[in-house]
This record gives structure tokens, sequence and C-alpha cells, in this order.
């Protein structure tokens, strides 16, 4: 109730939307209203036994899945068919996709289930109503693709494709797209085969060019079933790998170039890391200046951190000339080291200890401050606890030497890791103990003398 | 492709439900919206233009099979006649005596049709809707208002022969209301009456519904004292072995459904108890029935042998029954005129017979027991002790175990009901639509739902769950074999009672009432069961009892309140000055 009084006010004291809905007239609208009717109308009617019995039925049946029952589910689906009969044309409507979705996964477990039952599912499943036509056609064309049916599939898909029935609507064509890119995508797949079989073959081998030539015709249909969907925002990796995978092998460079890019920076399209990573390898293999480089992975920075590529990252920013580029790849390296899933990657310790080095000798103190003041709390625990200093000891030295080595400029000597490491006698490392100790009573950013 | 001339068939695409045709060149309809091309052809009128063979042979084919479409004509209440007629044999296999069916079902269906005007009288109600077209000579003939016996006949299904004999007259008279012009409009039915009888509402007269045949029923067993209770009707209801649910599929193959019969016929609940229970009165008040033959202790509605039956059911000691009699007598409740049910009385109302009985058992349970969760447990250590120290003798009977045994068979058996309720299969074989445009829809889905059931039941386990059970009264069994269910039927109340003087009392001398307070007004009204404010044995006392009727706890809650308003009416009148002390000295 405090909510309802609370939703009730909320309009209200917003004067501009007030204004607004009283503009529009008729278009005045309380979104939260409709809920409350449509409680109401319902509290007052008991339910029928079939609405509370097939509802039980579908809880059962969902039971029985998460427990890997398959018999038992399928038991219950006997009974659960029947709401496609249900005299509540809304639920009447959405059994269907229901039954399908629990129907599939039940015949894609049991055991005295084989494609050709859920082959006869699917069709009868596809023909109940026009509604689900085309998801269920796709969805059975994955299920033979699992099971290593690749022409069945490509056939259900080619099938699907052509289905014409019913008004279009904008859902149905995006599902269409998604047909026509699985298809390329089993095209795709055949097209790598010959071109492993092509790579093999001797050029003057007699073969060679109608292979040649089958490789080129499955390119071109290829880059039609594909080229549709990838333009519409969503997320599309492996379409768009094998893709780009195709044009680069026919030289057209630019028309690779051109997808991945608007793969990777149209707005439109959500958030995807894999898209700047497909921009970044390719650029990185048409050998692309480094501020492009820097300028890709920049954004891949700010969606992952944590990534691997963030070591090179950090090579580029290093060797690039400008100082802001400089500052990056100090946060960078911080930025790697503060995912638990990295704490072990001595690569990044490894930059980092010389990093800081080149930094605080380059006169750059304020610039590792400002990294070490957030994580100044927690750092000491999370990498620099006593305790880390014994493990890392024991299982890789060298890993151990160089986060003493951060560990003493950022903490300075008198830090436990430091001072645990120093204590070890080595004699490989020994030296390099000794030219670290020196260091951090040079550079530590804790110094005793200010 | 011409669509104008496509119009005429209006039956629906069974790929997507649209009424959009248009004709092929080989003159079968296609769907203009989704492509579909159907078996259909058009019928060619003018046989001159394409003098096809074939065509004329289909066409002819088409139109007899319209004919034979239609069905014979029917009344609402015809359809109900057979239901009762259904449920009436139902009821003698289940070994309730003939003349339930024949003479008194009979005649209280007979009554019904007259107070209701349907048949029996001198103005039937069809009679006047139809008379401006219906001449004179086609009344005399189809209002079987006239034919005078209609159940009368056993040996024959009485009405089989007479649907045949009147669809006879109807075709031959061809009635002026044909059920072409009907299926024009969107509002339409496969009985004559359907429309008009779903909108008919007339004060003063109660309708047929499917309930009410199951009051009918109920009143009839009443009326011969039968050994079924209201909750073992509705429960054989529900397993099926009473025709309720989809009742409608044993219609004679003509008698045609759809439509408003859709509504008036189709159920798509199980009854329930109380439901049932005030339509019982209702009818047996608008038939205006004298009083029913008296409730006497040796029938079997009779509290005393009741209590018997549900102490059996639930595995509680036999002795117990004597203290059962106890209450009924103090109680007043086996007295003849409160137990016998009195329609034309001021003021009409029948005992909830299973209700009450185990409600006085509940009672007795917390005069022994109290019921407090502490009282119980403390005797029944004391049962447990003396049990093991005295092997030989007769069991005391120990409350615990019996809690233990009581709720492994009571949460089996609520786990078997709402796994079978889950499975339970609604649907007809007979689907039935709103309108002949819907009709190919609703048989392709069915075919559908077949087919899919058809291949899942070659997934099912193949030791099929044994749901088919015959019909019983009881729904546990104690006696049988099976050891680890141990049977209390013979043990001992000796741990719960003591001797005093010559009687024996009971050795708690607390009790609680389940109500402090009453409505003050005529409404019997009683404070709602909040579960969570009462002891767990009571709800579990509460939980099981009114698993066995089917009926809901604040149902039997009430009812236990009532009889302890009946056993301490003096308290009560106390309590009603004072208001306070919430604990009652027996004795």
């Amino acid at each position: 109730m405090s909510d309802f009084s609370e939703e009730l006010k909320g309009p209200v004291t917003d004067d501009e939307q007030v204004e607004t809905s009283v503009l529009s007239g008729a278009g005045m609208h309380f979104p939260w209203l409709q809920t409350y009717i449509e409680a109401v109308a319902i509290g007052g009617k008991r339910k029928k036994d079939f609405a509370q019995t097939t509802s039980a039925c579908l809880s059962f049946i969902q039971e029985a899945l998460l427990k890997h029952q398959w018999q038992q589910a399928a038991g219950y689906m006997y009974s659960y068919f029947q709401t496609l009969e249900d005299s509540d044309s809304y639920k009447r409507q959405a059994a269907p996709e229901i039954i399908w979705k629990l129907g599939s996964e039940i015949l894609f477990y049991h055991p005295k289930s084989n494609v050709e039952t859920f082959n006869t599912f699917a069709d009868r499943m596809k023909n109940i109503g026009i509604m689900n036509y085309l998801k269920i056609s796709l969805q059975h064309a994955l299920y033979l693709l699992h099971h290593g049916m690749l022409e069945d599939a490509k056939r259900n898909l080619s099938e699907a494709e052509t289905w014409r029935h019913g008004e279009k609507t904008s859902s149905r064509e995006i599902l269409i797209n998604l047909i026509q890119a699985y298809k390329g995508l089993l095209q795709y797949y055949t097209w790598s085969k010959k071109k492993s079989e092509l790579s093999k073959l001797d050029k003057d081998d007699y073969a060679y060019s109608t292979v040649a030539q089958d490789v080129f015709n499955h390119s071109w249909k290829t880059s039609v079933n594909i080229s549709a969907l990838i333009k519409i925002p969503g997320v599309w990796d492996p379409f768009v790998k094998s893709y780009v995978e195709m044009l680069e092998f026919y030289g057209d460079r630019d028309g690779a170039q051109e997808v991945l890019t608007n793969y990777a920076y149209d707005e439109k399209f959500p958030s995807n890391p894999n898209a700047h990573i497909y921009l970044y390898n390719f650029l990185k293999r048409q050998k692309a200046p480094r501020s492009k480089l820097i300028s890709v992975l920049k954004i891949l920075y700010q969606i992952v951190p944590s990534h691997k590529l963030m070591l090179e990252f950090h090579t580029l920013l290093r060797k690039s000339e400008k100082e802001e580029h400089h500052k990056l790849g100090l946060e960078v390296l911080f930025g790697v080291l503060d995912f638990a899933g990295c704490t072990k990657n001595i690569t990044a310790w490894k930059y980092l200890a010389k990093y800081l080095k080149k930094t605080l000798m380059g006169n750059h103190l304020a610039w590792v401050q400002e990294e070490w003041n957030s994580r100044k709390n927690w750092w000491p625990s999370f990498h620099f606890s006593y305790f880390w200093a014994k493990s890392d000891w024991k299982e890789d030295t060298a890993l151990a030497c160089e986060k003493a080595f951060v560990a003493g400029l950022l903490l300075g000597k008198g830090c436990r890791y430091f001072r645990y490491i120093l204590k070890q006698d080595h004699q490989i490392f020994g030296k390099k103990i000794k030219r670290m100790k020196r260091s951090v009573k040079k550079y530590s950013i804790v110094n005793p003398r200010l | 492709m011409d669509l104008e001339e496509a119009e005429e068939f209006k039956e629906r695409c069974t790929q997507c439900e649209a009424v959009s045709w248009g004709l092929t060149d080989e003159g079968k309809y296609y769907c203009t919206s989704c492509h579909n091309v159907t078996e259909r052809s058009k019928e060619v009128i003018n046989t001159d233009v394409i003098p096809n063979a074939q065509i004329k042979a289909l066409n002819r084919g088409l139109k007899r099979k319209n004919n034979s479409e239609k069905g014979w004509d029917w009344y609402v209440c015809e359809g109900f006649q057979h239901i009762l007629y259904q449920q009436a044999e139902a009821l003698k296999n289940l070994g309730v005596g003939p003349e339930l069916k024949n003479d008194v079902l009979h005649n209280f269906w007979k009554r019904y049709l007259q107070k209701s005007k349907q048949a029996y009288c001198k103005n039937p109600v069809y009679s006047t809707g139809r008379k401006p077209t219906v001449s004179e000579d086609d009344l005399s003939h189809s209002d079987w208002a006239s034919e005078p016996e209609l159940l009368s006949d056993v040996n024959s299904p009485f009405l089989e022969s007479e649907m045949e004999s009147q669809s006879h007259v109807h075709t031959r008279k061809s009635f002026p209301i044909s059920k072409a012009s009907q299926s024009e409009t969107s509002v339409c039915s496969g009985s004559l009456d359907g429309v008009e009888y779903s909108q008919r509402k007339e004060k003063g007269i109660v309708k047929m519904t499917m309930p009410q045949t199951l009051a009918f029923c109920y009143l009839s067993l009443l009326w011969q004292r039968e050994a079924i209770t209201l909750s073992d009707l509705l429960r054989f209801v529900e397993e099926d072995h009473i025709p309720y649910i989809n009742a409608f599929q044993h219609f004679p193959e003509q008698m045609k459904l759809y439509g408003r019969d859709r509504g008036i016929f189709g159920t798509e609940s199980w009854p329930n108890y109380d439901d049932i229970y005030k339509k019982t009165i209702e009818v047996a008040t608008f038939l205006d029935l004298p009083r029913f033959p008296d409730i006497t202790e040796d029938c079997y509605l009779h509290p005393n042998i009741l209590c018997m039956k549900y102490l059996m059911e639930v595995n509680l000691p036999d002795e117990m029954h004597s203290l059962t009699c106890h209450v009924v007598k103090m109680t007043g409740m086996g007295e003849v005129d409160f137990l016998t049910f009195d329609p034309i009385a001021k003021m009409a109302k029948t005992v909830k017979y299973d209700v009450q009985a185990v409600a006085i058992i509940v009672v007795v349970l917390k005069l022994l027991f109290l019921l407090d969760d502490n009282l119980e447990w403390s005797l029944s250590n004391l049962a447990e002790k003396h049990n093991e120290k005295n092997k030989k003798d007769k069991p005391w009977f120990d409350f615990r175990k019996w809690y233990q045994i009581m709720k492994k068979a009571f949460d089996e058996k609520k786990q078997n009901w709402e796994e079978a309720r889950a499975r339970y299969l609604w649907k007809s074989e007979k689907p039935l639509y709103y309108s002949y445009v819907d009709k190919p829809v609703a048989y392709k889905k069915r075919e559908m739902v077949v087919n899919l059931q058809k291949q899942f039941s070659t997934l099912v386990d193949s030791t099929p769950t044994a749901r088919e059970k015959s019909p019983s009264s009881f729904q546990f069994n104690w006696t049988g074999e099976d050891t680890e269910r141990t049977c209390f039927h013979g043990h001992s109340l000796q741990g719960v009672l003591k001797e005093k003087g010559q009687s024996l009392l009971t050795k708690n001398s607390l009790y609680w009432l389940s109500t402090q307070k009453f409505c003050r007004c005529y409404c019997t009204h009683v404070t709602t069961y909040e579960e969570s404010n009462y002891s767990l044995s009571y709800q579990f006392i509460i939980n099981l009892f009114s698993f066995l009727l089917r009926i809901k706890t604040s149902l039997l809650h009430e009812e236990v309140s009532l009889v302890e308003k009946e056993l301490f009416k003096k308290k009560y009148s106390v309590t009603k000055k004072k208001s306070k002390s919430k604990k009652v000295r027996r004795h």
C-alpha cells in the first residue's frame, strides 16, 4: 500500500511530467495503474482447477528436469500438452513455446530419445500455429549440428529460409537473418575445409583449379548470407569472425576493416569486448600504426581492464612518445593486478616493477601516488601479506622477487613481504635481491627522509 | 483466383486461424494470409460450366455431410437429463440401490422440470419463444412436455430412444429455427436453446448447472440414506468414478455441442464441498421437498457410525468410540430432529455429516491429549515406557508413534494426490468449440495433442503408476500385512484415562476452545482459522482430516468450534459476560 501511495505522488511532484501529460490529454497514462487493476480483477476470482493443475504440472516438469529425471518429466509432459487447448486464449498462445522448450529439453537428454524422435517432435511443434516456425526451425538445426548432422541442418535452414507464411514482422525478419547467417556459417565451415584441402594441393595439380573454384563460390554465397545479419545490432562473434576471415582471404582488406570497425564502434551495438579484440588483431596483422592500435585497446581497457591484451597495451603505451601515454601505461598495469585472476601473472609484476622504477626515476612520483592512494588500503593484504610472501617464494621464486621489489617500492623497506624475501638466501637471485635493495632504498615512495 | 467466390467458405485456416480464403485454379481454397491450401474444394453450383463428374460427386458428398453435421435438435435440459442419467448409473455401479435412479432421482428431476416450468406443466417455457413460428400441429408433436414418462423405462436407456423419436419429428417437420441461420450469427449453440438458456435470468428459478447435477445426486443419496457422504461423492467425482468433467462426451453422436453449450456443459473445475452443500439446500428448497427420512442411530450418516468409520480411517483406537458417542450424546448431535434434513423448515439447513463426525473426533482428541504441543508428548512418554515394560499386554496408545506413522502416510498420500491432480487430463475427446468456424481448428488442435501424447507416452517409465483404483470409501488401509505401519485400532486408552469411583475420567483436566467468541448474528460465522495461532499438533490433525474430506481447513475448524459451542454451552454463556479465561475445566 505504501508503494501505491508513493507512486501516486510520483508524477505530481515532477512538474515537467505533469505538464506533458496534461498537454497530451488523451495520451495521459499511469503505467502502475494497470497492474493494480489486474491484481484486483484476479484477486476476487477463484482460479479454475484446470489452471491450477496445469501450473502444478509445469512445476513438476521443471523439478524433474532439474533433477534429471527425464522419464518423470516426459510423464508430466503427457498431461501438459493439454495447455494447447486451454480455453484462456492468452495462455493457449503461449503454450507452444513453453511446450517446445520443455519437450526439446527432455528429448535432448532422454535415454530412449533419438534424432528421429526429436525430428518428429520439432516438425509437429513447428506447425502448431505460425508464431514459432522459424524459432523452432533454427533450434532444430542447432540440435542437428550438435549431433554432427551438417547436411540435415543445412537442409533445415534452407527450408526455414524459404518459408513464407503470414505477415512479415520485424522480429521475424531478424529470425530470417539469423537463419541465413547460420546457413552462412555452415557454408563457411565447408569453405574452410576446402581451403585447407587447397593448401595441401600443389598448384600444378589438375584438381587445384576446380577446388579453387569451389572455394570461391562458397565464399560468395556465405558473404551474402552473413552480411545481412551483422548489420543488425547484436553480438555476432562467430559470424563476424568467419566473415572477416573470408574477406581477408580474398584480399578485401577495406571491406574487412569496415565490417570490424562497424562492429566495434557502432553505438547501436551492445558493448562487446570481442569486437575490439577482433579489430585490434586485424589491425595488428595489417601492421597499422601504433596510435591506431592504442586507440582500439583504450576502449577495451575501459570494458575489460584485466584482459591479457592489456600487457600488450602497456608495451605500446611505453613505447609511445606522448607523456600521457606513459602515465596511462602505469594505470593499466595497476589495473591488471587489481584482479584476483592476475595476481600470479609474473609478466605483469615484472612490467610493474620495471616501470615503477622507471617512472620514479623519471620524477613522476605524483603518478605513482595517484594510483597507490586508492589501493593502499587493500593491496598490502591482497598481494603483500606474509602468507603470500611465503607461498610465492615456495611456488615461484622469480615471481616473489618481482613482487618484493614492487612491495618495497610502494610500502618501503619495512614491509613484511619485502623483508621476508630479503631474508631468504638464494644463489641465483642473490645478486638481484641486492640490487633490488639498493633501488628500494633510493626510490621507495615511502621515504623516511621526507 | 477469385476472392468473391470464396466468401462462402467460412472455416478458420488451420495454419493461421484467419478466415480469408481465395480460390486456386483447381478450385481449392487457399488462405490469403498464409497461403495454406486446403483439401476442400469449392462446391460447384453450376455444373454446366465445368462438366466434371468428380466435382459433382464431391459436391454431393459435402452436402450430405453438412446435413449430418447438423445433428439432432435438442434442449439444454435434455443434456442435463442425460448427465443425471449417467451419474445415476455410475452410482448404481458403486453399489447404491436401483431405487435411487428409478424412483428418487427421477422424481426429483420431474419435479424440477415442473417447478422450473420446463415440462409437466401447462405452459412450458419453450413453447412461448417459438409460438409465432410453430404451428399448432407441430407443437403437439414436438412439445415433449406432454410426453408422460421421461425416466420410467429402466430397461431401455430412456434418452437414446426418446432422442431418436424426437429428431424424427423435427427433421420431418423442418423446424423454422434452422441451424444454418444460427451459425451465421456470432453467438450460437449446438442445442436449440443454448443461447437463450445462458442468457436466461429468472428470479426464483434455480437454473441447472453442472454443479447442480451433483446437488441432485446428493439429495437422492440423502433421501435414500445411502452410505455415501458428500465428501465421498465429490471424491468419486474427482477420481472419475462418477461422470462430471466432460460428461457431455458420452452424449449420443447426434447431439452436437458447441458455442454456448461450452459454457453450460464444459467445466474446468472439480466440485467444491461448500458450493455443492449450498446448492443442495437451494435445490431442495426450490423443489419444496418434504422432510427427509429420519436419520436414526442405525443409519450410516449418524455421527456414531461415521465416527467409527473415521476412527478406523485415521488409525485411532476403537476405544475412542465410546468417547465420541458420549460427546454426541452431550451435544445432542445424535438426535433425529437435529440430523434429519427438512427443507420446508423455517431455516433450511442440513448437517454436514462427514465434517461434523470428524469434528467430534477432533474434540475428543483435544479432551484426551489437549493438543497444546506439550501434554500429548508427555503422555506419549508414559505410554512408551509402559509399553516397553509390558510387552505382552494390550499396548497403550502412544500419540507420538501414531503421529509419526500418520505423518508419513499422510504426506505420501498427499504427494500422490497432488501428482495425480497435476496429471489430470481435462480435455475431452470431443473438443468444444465456439462456432462452426472454429471447428476445424479445435479438431486439429485435439489431433496434435493426441499425437504429441502418443509420442511422449513411449518415453514414460514403462511401469505406469497405479492410478486406476477401484472406488472405496476408505482411503487408508491399516489392517494389511504391511508391518511397518502399526495398526492402532486395538490399542488401549488406559494411559490417558483414570478411574474415579465407577466412572472413567480423562487424566487431562484442561481444555482450550478453538474459538473464543461467535458472532451474535445468525450467520454462524466463526472467527477465521489463522493456522499459526494454533498448536502444531492441532494443525496436523486439522490438516489430516480436511485432506481426507478434501475440504478447506477453515471449514473443519469452524465445525470443531460449533461442536465445542454445543458441548460447552454453559461456558460460552459465562464467557459472554466475562470473556477472559482461555482454559475451561471439564466436569
